[in-house]
């Protein structure tokens, strides 16, 4: 069966924050670059972009300046996606990607160069490094605990107001809750059809009017994340105008509505930038290996795709980057070698939380340098094909608090590694 | 430190300990039961749920086997709601016991259980899931029995009758006058806060820990633990019980439980019982031996694996595994201890624990010199509100039923509205603080493919709204009933299972920083 065959320097697979950076790097360097992605992963994100918060993580210690993390991290953990890249790579990534955030209206930023503790909806304290800017806000209005009002909305699940306050007890004294029926529905809420009702001027007044009574001495608000999508900002500034005070958004459980603009800004913009993207379409198997040839298959498609090289950023099990039978761990799309033969009774300990995070966590994929895949003796398998983000090895992401720093780091350092070696 | 009264102290919430309070208390008889858990925080709540038809016991012990028989039909009549009654089969598969096989017949005929032979062709034909390799089946009495609404609805009468349940209430030590217990000290383990409970009589149905518990007054009972594990499957595999026809053995019963199947079970001689869980070795021991019997078993979807612990008397050194210790019930006066009004039930099954009750009540009358009658073996097990939610399709239904808008689902796996939220937490409140886990073991939350990862945080954020939690113990709360479930979870983590685990670490660690 003849089938179309497409063409590029660059194939991408995977539309998570790893895919995501790298398509964005490899089309401001002028590469033609294709991205393929099955799923969508970004919109299950909090949104929040970390760098690295805690390290060694069984002695949980926290850390106000990832840098100074990251510099003692290299020492301990040799194997660490981070022990490959520099501080200075790091910053130049996100740099970057930050850049296309703003353009894209999707605006990120970060609060003296350190650490910040966001609030999250069960009322714990999440430290990260970037943030929506409309989370900033309660970053200093928590550190100098102005009197704040939180809100919720009825029937919008998984987000009390009355949560937060709770367990910030010790740590804000100031904050007041009140309960809100959004545009007076007693139905079922989503977070995301609340951001996108929103983004209409009537919706936000109506909104406005119904928090303004409950403001009384309260300087900041506190509000779910569901301040409009692709119109962000200006919803933002504006409910701030209607009510006369600083507003900040508290991320929700998934699907999150931050995580939801992520995506929309890649989808629409990368597209922009010369990306051919394909969403919900799967990578299935892999012929040739000098050019790499694969297939491709979506709902109502079935094409081929010719390339020079290959970034590899399918996640995890999640993603679908890794997966799980009763003997052992595979990586999907090149039955790569994976770090970490151990087995299954050791993958997982018995206490989900444990501080010292479970051995799976830190199974994948192991590279050299410039992120090429290698095997056990140590010998690059493919010198056109490249792994990032959270399919390596060593990298117990959601413990270390360096999900998206990770991703973003290791697909530039990939990218300008594939320009290198193709120039 | 508070001070309570009552006829009788009941230690231990486990089928037994609660069939007991029913008992009593339709005896006329007042008591409390103080259980250091929660409702079937014990075997009552690990077991295999399967209402024996005694078809297992024919060969092993031919006294439990009739008594099963006996106690299986007096339950099939008085308490249907708690029954699926399934029927079962018993099949071999080539290379089983030949002489076992053709001796099963009359060995059942002799314990007057029915067991009527089918030809091969029929069994597939009833259960297509049996191995090709099937050689020999017959048709049994066998039933599925849902313990927690068992127990759940046993209390409930008894507390409708005037006795009471004490949650989180452990018995830690027996002041001892006279030849008598004069009070028992028990200890809140919430809020460690301590209570003298005076009691006439006493009742130690502490299954498994029966033994600590009389050693606390001095009494040495010989005992010996035997773990057992099971695992649940995503979906129902059989419409019957199914046995291996074998001697009984290890990963031989596969039980149906409303949606899903429940397979299993091991036999591991433990030492303590501070850690009871399975382990991924157990899982694959069963996986691959069952699926000789079923062999879907070797591909199917696993949600949950469990564990309970047998409490095994040993009575005379008997040689051969712990399936050849006593499992028949020992009743024990420990007047002849010299602590004239204590008294220890201990061991059986889920299928006699009316029996244990009637046997245990009768000796409590003779002791408090009461004639009463036991009427359990008449008056049908009501039905009421307190174990309705066990059940998985109920929470559904209720909720279709009423199809009201504003009524939410905040266990969509489950469909467990904000209403039936509510009246669990009222149920529970009757025993002490609600939290998850107290939902939990009176619901299906939690048990759906989210394995609670995100059931746990609505819930708690409606508790708090409902001002049911307050400062960061909804924290501990989500922590602790998500730790519980990953017992059970974890040596299952391989296909669908470890992409759910891995979301619901990005949410609670990676997002949440819960573990920090
Ligand atoms: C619940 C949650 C909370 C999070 N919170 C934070 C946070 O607070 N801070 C933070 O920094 N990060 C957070 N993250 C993000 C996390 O850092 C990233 O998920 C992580 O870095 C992994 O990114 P990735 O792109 O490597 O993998 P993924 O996001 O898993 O993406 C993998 C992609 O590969 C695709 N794929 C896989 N196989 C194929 C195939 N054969 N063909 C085509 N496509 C394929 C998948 O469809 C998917 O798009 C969170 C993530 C989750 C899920
Ligand atoms: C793996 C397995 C499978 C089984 N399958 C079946 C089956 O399919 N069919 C069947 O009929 N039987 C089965 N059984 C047997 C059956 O489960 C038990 O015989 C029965 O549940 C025992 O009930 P119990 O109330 O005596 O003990 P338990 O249910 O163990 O109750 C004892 C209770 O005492 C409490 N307690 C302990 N110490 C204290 C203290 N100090 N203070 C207060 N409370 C205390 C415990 O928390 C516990 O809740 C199985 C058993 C196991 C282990």
């Amino acid at each position: 069966m003849s089938r179309i065959e497409l063409k590029c320097d660059l194939l991408v697979i995977g539309s998570g924050i790893a895919g995501m950076a790298a398509s964005l790097f490899a089309a401001n360097r002028g590469i033609k670059t294709i991205q393929i992605g099955k799923t969508n992963t970004l919109s299950f994100t909090s949104g929040l972009m970390d760098v690295l918060a805690v390290h060694p993580i069984e002695e949980k210690r926290l850390w106000k300046n990832p840098w100074d993390a990251i510099d003692t991290l290299k020492k301990d953990i040799s194997g660490h996606p981070y022990s490959k890249v520099s501080k200075d790579t790091i910053e130049k990534a996100f740099k970057e990607l930050v850049a296309f955030l703003k353009s894209a209206d999707v605006p990120y930023a970060n609060y003296q160069n350190k650490n910040v503790n966001i609030i999250t909806p069960i009322g714990t304290l999440k430290p990260t490094f970037f943030v929506p800017e409309s989370m900033l806000n309660g970053v200093s209005a928590l550190e100098e605990k102005k009197p704040c009002l939180i809100i919720d909305f009825y029937n919008l699940k998984g987000f009390s107001a009355l949560q937060i306050k709770e367990t910030l007890k010790d740590k804000w004294q100031n904050l007041r809750t009140a309960q809100i029926k959004f545009l007076d529905s007693s139905k079922e809420q989503f977070a995301e059809q609340m951001a996108y009702d929103l983004e209409k001027p009537k919706n936000l007044d109506k909104l406005a009017k119904e928090i303004s009574p409950h403001i009384k001495d309260a300087e900041i608000l506190g509000i779910p994340a569901i301040l409009g999508v692709k119109r962000h900002s200006s919803v933002l500034s504006k409910l701030q105008e209607l009510l006369g005070v600083k507003v900040f958004e508290i991320p929700t459980i998934i699907p999150s509505v931050p995580g939801i603009r992520l995506k929309k800004a890649f989808e629409d913009k990368l597209q922009d930038i010369g990306v051919q993207s394909f969403y919900s379409q799967e990578v299935i198997q892999v012929f040739h290996k000098d050019d790499f040839v694969f297939d491709v298959t979506g709902a109502a498609s079935m094409f081929k795709i010719r390339t020079k090289g290959v970034i590899l950023s399918t996640g995890r099990f999640f993603g679908g980057g890794l997966s799980a039978d009763r003997e052992k761990i595979t990586e999907t799309i090149f039955n790569l070698e994976i770090y970490g033969p151990f087995l299954r009774k050791v993958w997982h300990e018995l206490d989900f939380f444990a501080p010292r995070g479970h051995n799976i966590n830190n199974c994948g994929i192991e590279t050299d340098e410039y992120f090429h895949p290698i095997d056990k003796s140590g010998k690059v398998i493919f010198n056109n094909l490249y792994a990032v983000g959270s399919i390596l090895a060593h990298n117990d992401w959601t413990r270390m608090k360096c999900g998206t720093g990770v991703s973003v780091a290791t697909a530039y350092s990939a990218v300008n590694a594939f320009l290198n070696q193709k120039g | 430190m508070a001070n309570l009264e009552t006829q009788v102290l009941i230690i231990g919430g486990g089928a037994t300990g609660t069939g007991i309070a029913r008992d009593l208390a339709l005896r006329g008889i007042k008591c409390i039961l103080a259980e250091k858990d929660d409702i079937n925080a014990g075997a009552s709540g690990a077991n295999h749920g399967l209402l024996h038809s005694g078809s297992r016991y024919v060969a092993s012990d031919a006294e439990a086997a009739i008594e099963c028989r006996e106690e299986g039909e007096i339950l099939k009549r008085l308490a249907p709601h708690c029954i699926d009654n399934t029927g079962g089969i018993f099949a071999a598969v080539s290379g089983d016991d030949e002489k076992y096989i053709s001796d099963f017949p009359s060995m059942c005929q002799k314990c007057g259980i029915s067991a009527k032979p089918i030809d091969i062709k029929e069994a597939k034909e009833l259960e297509p899931v049996l191995s090709e390799k099937t050689i020999a089946a017959y048709l049994t009495e066998d039933a599925s029995i849902d313990p927690f609404m068992l127990s759940l609805e046993n209390m409930a009468q008894a507390v409708s009758l005037g006795s009471s349940y004490m949650r989180h209430a452990k018995a830690i030590e027996f002041k001892i006058e006279n030849g008598k217990i004069k009070y028992t000290k028990l200890i809140n383990s919430k809020t460690g806060e301590e209570t003298k409970v005076f009691a006439e009589q006493i009742v130690n149905a502490a299954g498994a820990w029966a033994g600590e518990m009389a050693e606390l007054a001095s009494v040495t009972i010989p005992m010996v633990y035997s773990k057992g594990s099971l695992v649940i499957t995503q979906k129902r595999l059989t419409k019957r019980v199914i046995n291996r026809l074998r001697k009984a053995s290890d990963a031989d019963i596969l039980v149906p439980g409303g949606a899903v199947s429940i397979f299993g079970t091991t036999s591991i001689r433990i030492n303590t019982l501070d850690a009871i869980y399975p382990t991924v070795e157990e899982v694959d021991f069963m996986i691959s031996e069952g699926a000789k019997m079923v062999p879907i078993l070797e591909t199917t979807r696993y949600i949950r694996a469990y564990a309970g612990v047998r409490p095994l008397i040993s009575l005379g050194a008997k040689k051969g595994d712990d399936r050849s210790v006593s499992r028949g019930f020992v009743l024990l006066d420990h007047t002849e201890n010299g602590v004239d009004n204590f008294i220890t039930i201990t061991g059986g099954k889920l299928t006699t624990y009316r029996l244990m009750a009637e046997k245990t009540a009768d000796l409590v009358c003779r002791h408090l010199g009461i004639s009463a009658t036991c009427k359990t073996r008449e008056e049908p097990l009501p039905s009421t509100t307190h174990g309705k939610w066990t059940e998985p399709a109920m929470t559904p239904k209720m909720w279709m039923q009423k199809q009201k808008t504003d009524d939410i689902l905040l266990c969509e796996c489950e469909m467990i509205s904000k209403s039936a939220v509510d009246s669990l937490i009222e149920s529970a409140k009757q025993s002490g603080d609600p939290a998850l886990k107290v939902l939990g073991l009176r619901s299906r939350i939690g048990k759906g493919p989210c394995q609670g990862a995100f059931c746990s945080l609505r819930i708690a954020a409606y508790m708090y709204d409902k001002g049911e939690l307050n400062l960061d113990s909804g924290i501990s709360d989500i922590k602790f009933f998500l730790n519980e479930r990953w017992r059970g979870e974890r040596p299952l983590q391989w296909g669908t299972p470890i992409i759910q685990s891995e979301i619901a670490e990005a949410i609670h660690c990676g997002f949440l920083s819960i573990e920090l």
